[in-house]
């Protein structure tokens, strides 16, 4: 397989694991021992080896430095991945979040001692509410579905305050997993609405599913095929009309920051993404922040902790004032601080002229590249306008044996982050392109032409390029058949070995 | 703006390519009124420099943990990290990547999350663990929606001595399930086995406890295993579980905690990391993402996110969590800090930790008035005050001393003359000298 004595090739080296190369008599970091004492761990103290191997420091450099140069990254390349928004992370932002008085507070140190803390926080809350149009802001939930849950419990906790029980929550097919497995973790029945033709949400769909037992719409606006929904306000409307709730996932914000405030449009309650729209970085995986701004009818249903207009914080239910009904705590402390500077950051650099034109630059490119791409692969919605992303389908690779996910693959050989594929689940091998305001013109065009070439290759039959794909990867494809039928989560050392320490 | 590569003549030249206009005539399904005309009424733009101080300012209002002596705990613990953790996190390979998804170019990511993994089940004796939850108190939450689900029994018991906010997690989270808290318990007093019967899906024990005492779980394992129960065992201090038995050895089914305290600053609360872990025969019902090993296409060892047919982006209304992004940036810095420590290490922080505390219990239990209420713990415990616990630490904060946390601040049922006072290898003789001396002085 290789034509090198090491198995590696050039900057491309291969590292095993630390339970491989590491020792428990090993350490890369020097503690004091402490003068004699008496212990009180009583009869506690552990007995049980943990059998943790130790690096030293420059091995754990080696073994990071190596293992990140088998990441792909937004600052490699372009990330196109739709829904995630994987734009530019500023590092102002992360110099900032870790200023010491940021970074080096506790949540539970005097509130006298953070006022500083919570002033971010307020300003933070003021520039959510006025991009969204929207009354009050529960900071506290640690991600997006996070958010979903602190959203739809308060439309729970509403609902019940007016002596009322609904059993249902419709989410149309398009919608992120995170809404009907959150509606469902509530309690919920989950009623799917179907999209129309054009990839929208008929206000008559809505319309036929409403009665007395549906407590809210989970709609995600513009909607997961990269479009915004033309009928939303008369949605909204029908919706308020049977005393249901409107939940909003915000999580392609991105498209409308600065040109449509979300309160303006019915919405009752809506996540906010740090991560994405405000630029967090995604750390592979995390962490998040998933704020919800409410609207009037919520906001007495925020759960704790929130801070009042004056700037106090109330931290626990039993602290409530007139009007206010917390619905419960859904994390221990305050929330994600650490992203909170770094998205007001974002946002402070950005302005009010800067955030609108990033939603129109993200908009831009989305379109443009349909435009670019339309005759040669299959634009699933070509009749309405793309928002920040823009949705394709597998139509234009049939007959070919490609497949969306070959199609993918070959892209990662042309050093390209594959694009979200085979969501939404309402066109056949979707392919859903974000492309961001990040890239430049040049970068959009040499994206673009690499994907046309693709599309050529496969109409041609040059099938290899992509069912063989990625040959160039630091990994062929891999068998995640195998991974999940014997599950191996955890190193465990090679037979022979156990036998002998046995 | 500087973050915007775009020009004038790019935009013009793309809508041209489109065939409008104006970037308006992309918008024009927003209804008709509701585009937002010119700016948003907010602040316009500022340079690097004008952030920079704008922020600075509003830090500077703050007091840093380091500024002065510090025994702030109860869930969030200061200790010493590393300079090569925060260098190697800020890595733009780790740092700027996504959920890895794309296996093929996510190696790096995955390997981390499946050394992280191991590294999470080793340190709590149980068999496997995930990739990471948001923090310990949302992971306890999920620990008993898990245990309602795998004993299809709806009711939890929960200890006296579990953190007080994490309750009020499982009291809000848990939706379906009957929340039986015990009350407040400083003087670790509870008999909670008593309070374990054939309905019960789970009792949560926290050990350390939120006062500090430890636990022996073992016999309340082993009632919860004689009525069909399983034990939900919590931990707030990860660095604790250097010392003291850990969990699986000691017969818990679910081990659940924070592991902000390894590799993760203070941040004010967040981002942390939840650490999850439990047997191998539960794993189809954990909540969150996994990296397991396989092969690829040519033989070669490789990981791939597994096992996704618990999680919401396959079965939807049917998962076993709605979590999808988690804490992976943080469980990145939570592995590299335990790579570094190794076993060696760890032990050895966990007994400076235990070292530091031991001094600072035996020094404020010496000033008049002042009780510790604990016969055993690790690197933190509860005194009792003269007078309000909350005005106590308020007078301290007046000298610069941040003494603790006061029960009541989070438990209003509690006694309010408690504080929970931390020690770790960051805690010096003089800070516990001084802390010792302004308390004792306090009229």
């Amino acid at each position: 397989m290789s034509d090198t004595f090491t198995g590696n090739k050039a900057l491309e080296i291969h590292e095993p694991l630390i339970f491989e190369t590491g020792h428990v008599a090993t350490t890369g970091v020097d503690v004091e021992e402490p003068a004699a004492f008496e212990s009180r761990l009583g009869g506690h103290a552990r007995k049980t080896p943990i059998d943790l191997p130790g690096l030293t420091e420059p091995e754990t450099m080696r073994h990071y430095v190596r293992l990140s140069r088998q990441n792909y990254a937004i600052d490699l390349g372009l990330y196109p991945l739709g829904s995630c928004t994987m734009k530019h992370n500023p590092r102002l932002n992360e110099k900032m979040a870790r200023l010491p008085g940021f970074a080096d507070i506790h949540p539970l140190q005097p509130l006298s001692t953070v006022p500083g803390a919570l002033e971010l926080m307020q300003e933070l809350s003021h520039w959510l509410c006025a991009m969204t149009g929207m009354t009050a802001v529960a900071l506290s939930p640690k991600a997006g579905a996070h958010g979903e849950l602190a959203g739809m419990m308060a439309i729970r906790a509403a609902i019940a305050a007016k002596g009322e029980t609904r059993h249902v929550v419709l989410v149309p097919e398009s919608a992120h997993g995170t809404n009907p497995a959150t509606a469902a973790a509530l309690g919920y029945k989950v009623e799917s609405i179907k999209a129309r033709e054009d990839g929208t949400v008929s206000v008559e769909a809505v319309k036929e599913k409403l009665s007395a037992d549906v407590a809210a719409i989970m709609l995600t606006n513009p909607n997961t095929c990269g479009l915004f929904e033309p009928e939303v306000k008369a949605i909204a409307d029908a919706v308020h009309e049977a005393g249901a709730y409107f939940y909003g996932d915000g999580a392609n914000f991105n498209a409308i920051v600065g040109k449509a405030k979300p309160g303006d449009l019915g919405v009752d309650a809506m996540h906010i993404n740090l991560h994405k729209t405000f630029s967090t970085p995604h750390g592979g995986g995390g962490p998040g922040s998933g704020p919800v701004v409410l609207s009037e009818r919520l906001a007495p249903f925020a759960p704790v902790p929130f801070l009042r207009a004056d700037g106090t914080l109330v931290e626990r239910a039993d602290e409530a004032g007139e009007g206010e009904m917390p619905f419960g705590r859904l994390t221990a402390f305050h929330g994600q601080m650490g992203m909170y500077v770094r998205a007001l950051a974002y946002m402070m650099s950005h302005g009010a002229d800067g955030l609108k034109e990033a939603s129109e630059d993200a908009v831009l490119a989305a379109n443009y590249l349909k435009a670019q791409l339309a005759d040669v692969m299959s634009v699933s919605f070509p009749d309405r306008p793309a928002m920040h992303e823009v949705l394709f389908d597998e139509s234009f690779l049939k007959g070919s044996g490609i497949t969306t996910l070959d199609f993918a693959k070959a892209m990662i050989d042309e050093g390209y982050h594959p694009m979200t594929m085979y969501f939404p689940l309402v066109v056949h091998g979707a392919m859903l392109i974000e492309p961001t305001e990040s890239e430049s013109l040049p970068s959009l065009d040499l994206f673009i032409a690499t994907l046309r070439d693709l599309a050529r290759s496969a109409r041609e039959g040059d099938t290899a390029r992509f069912t063989e794909a990625p040959r160039l990867a630091p990994r062929r494809r891999l068998d995640e058949t195998k991974s999940a039928r014997k599950p191996v989560l955890t190193y465990e050392p090679p037979a022979p070995y156990q036998e002998a320490a046995e | 703006m500087r973050y915007h590569p775009l020009t004038a003549d790019d935009r013009a030249l793309m809508l041209r390519s489109i065939g409008v206009d104006t970037v308006d005539d992309l918008f024009t399904d927003v209804p008709a009124g509701h585009l937002v005309e010119g700016l948003l009424d907010l602040p316009k733009g500022r340079s690097e420099i004008s952030v920079e101080r704008a922020l600075s300012r509003m830090a500077g209002r703050n007091r840093a943990a380091g500024a002065g002596p510090f025994f702030v705990g109860a869930g969030a613990y200061r200790h010493h990290v590393p300079a090569s953790v925060d260098h190697l996190i800020q890595r733009s390979e780790f740092l700027t990547s996504y959920t890895p998804y794309q296996a093929e170019i996510s190696q790096g990511t995955l390997q981390v999350l499946f050394e992280f993994q191991t590294q999470v089940a080793r340190l709590t004796g149980m068999e496997v663990a995930n990739a990471s939850m948001y923090d310990g108190s949302t992971a306890t939450a999920e620990a008993v929606m898990m245990a309602s689900r795998l004993t299809r029994r709806t009711r939890a018991v929960v200890s006296g001595g579990l953190h007080p906010q994490y309750r009020d997690v499982i009291d809000t989270v848990a939706t379906g399930i009957e929340v039986a808290a015990l009350p407040a318990d400083p003087t670790n007093a509870e008999d909670i086995a008593a309070a374990i019967d054939d309905t019960v899906a789970c009792v949560v024990v926290q050990t350390p406890t939120f006062y500090g005492h430890l636990v022996d779980l073992a016999p309340i394992a082993e009632a919860a295993h004689a009525a069909g129960a399983l034990l939900v065992a919590v931990f707030t201090e990860a660095v604790a579980l250097g010392a003291i038995e850990p969990p699986g050895a000691l017969g818990a089914d679910i081990a659940v905690g924070e592991g902000q305290s390894i590799g993760n600053a203070l941040n004010f609360g967040g981002p942390y990391v939840g650490l999850f872990a439990t047997k191998k025969k539960h794993v189809r019902q954990m909540p969150g993402r996994l990296s397991g090993e396989t092969v690829d296409a040519d033989g070669k060892r490789g990981y791939v996110l597994t096992l996704s047919t618990r999680e919401q982006h396959i079965r939807r209304d049917k998962a076993t969590s709605n979590i999808c992004t988690n804490s992976g940036l943080c469980a990145l810095a939570f592995t590299i800090h335990m790579t570094l420590l190794g076993e060696k290490g760890l032990s050895r922080l966990a007994h400076l930790n235990h070292a530091r505390a031991c001094a600072t219990a035996d020094a404020l239990a010496r000033v008049p008035g002042v009780s510790v209420l604990n016969d055993t713990f690790f690197n933190e415990f509860t005194i009792r005050v003269p007078g309000e616990a909350e005005r106590v630490v308020e007078r301290l904060a007046e000298w610069n001393i941040l003494g603790g946390v006061p029960v009541s601040r989070l438990d209003p049922s509690a006694p309010g003359d408690l504080i929970v006072v931390a020690a770790t290898e960051m805690t010096t003789e003089e800070d516990i000298a001084e802390y010792a001396e302004v308390l004792g002085g306090l009229k």
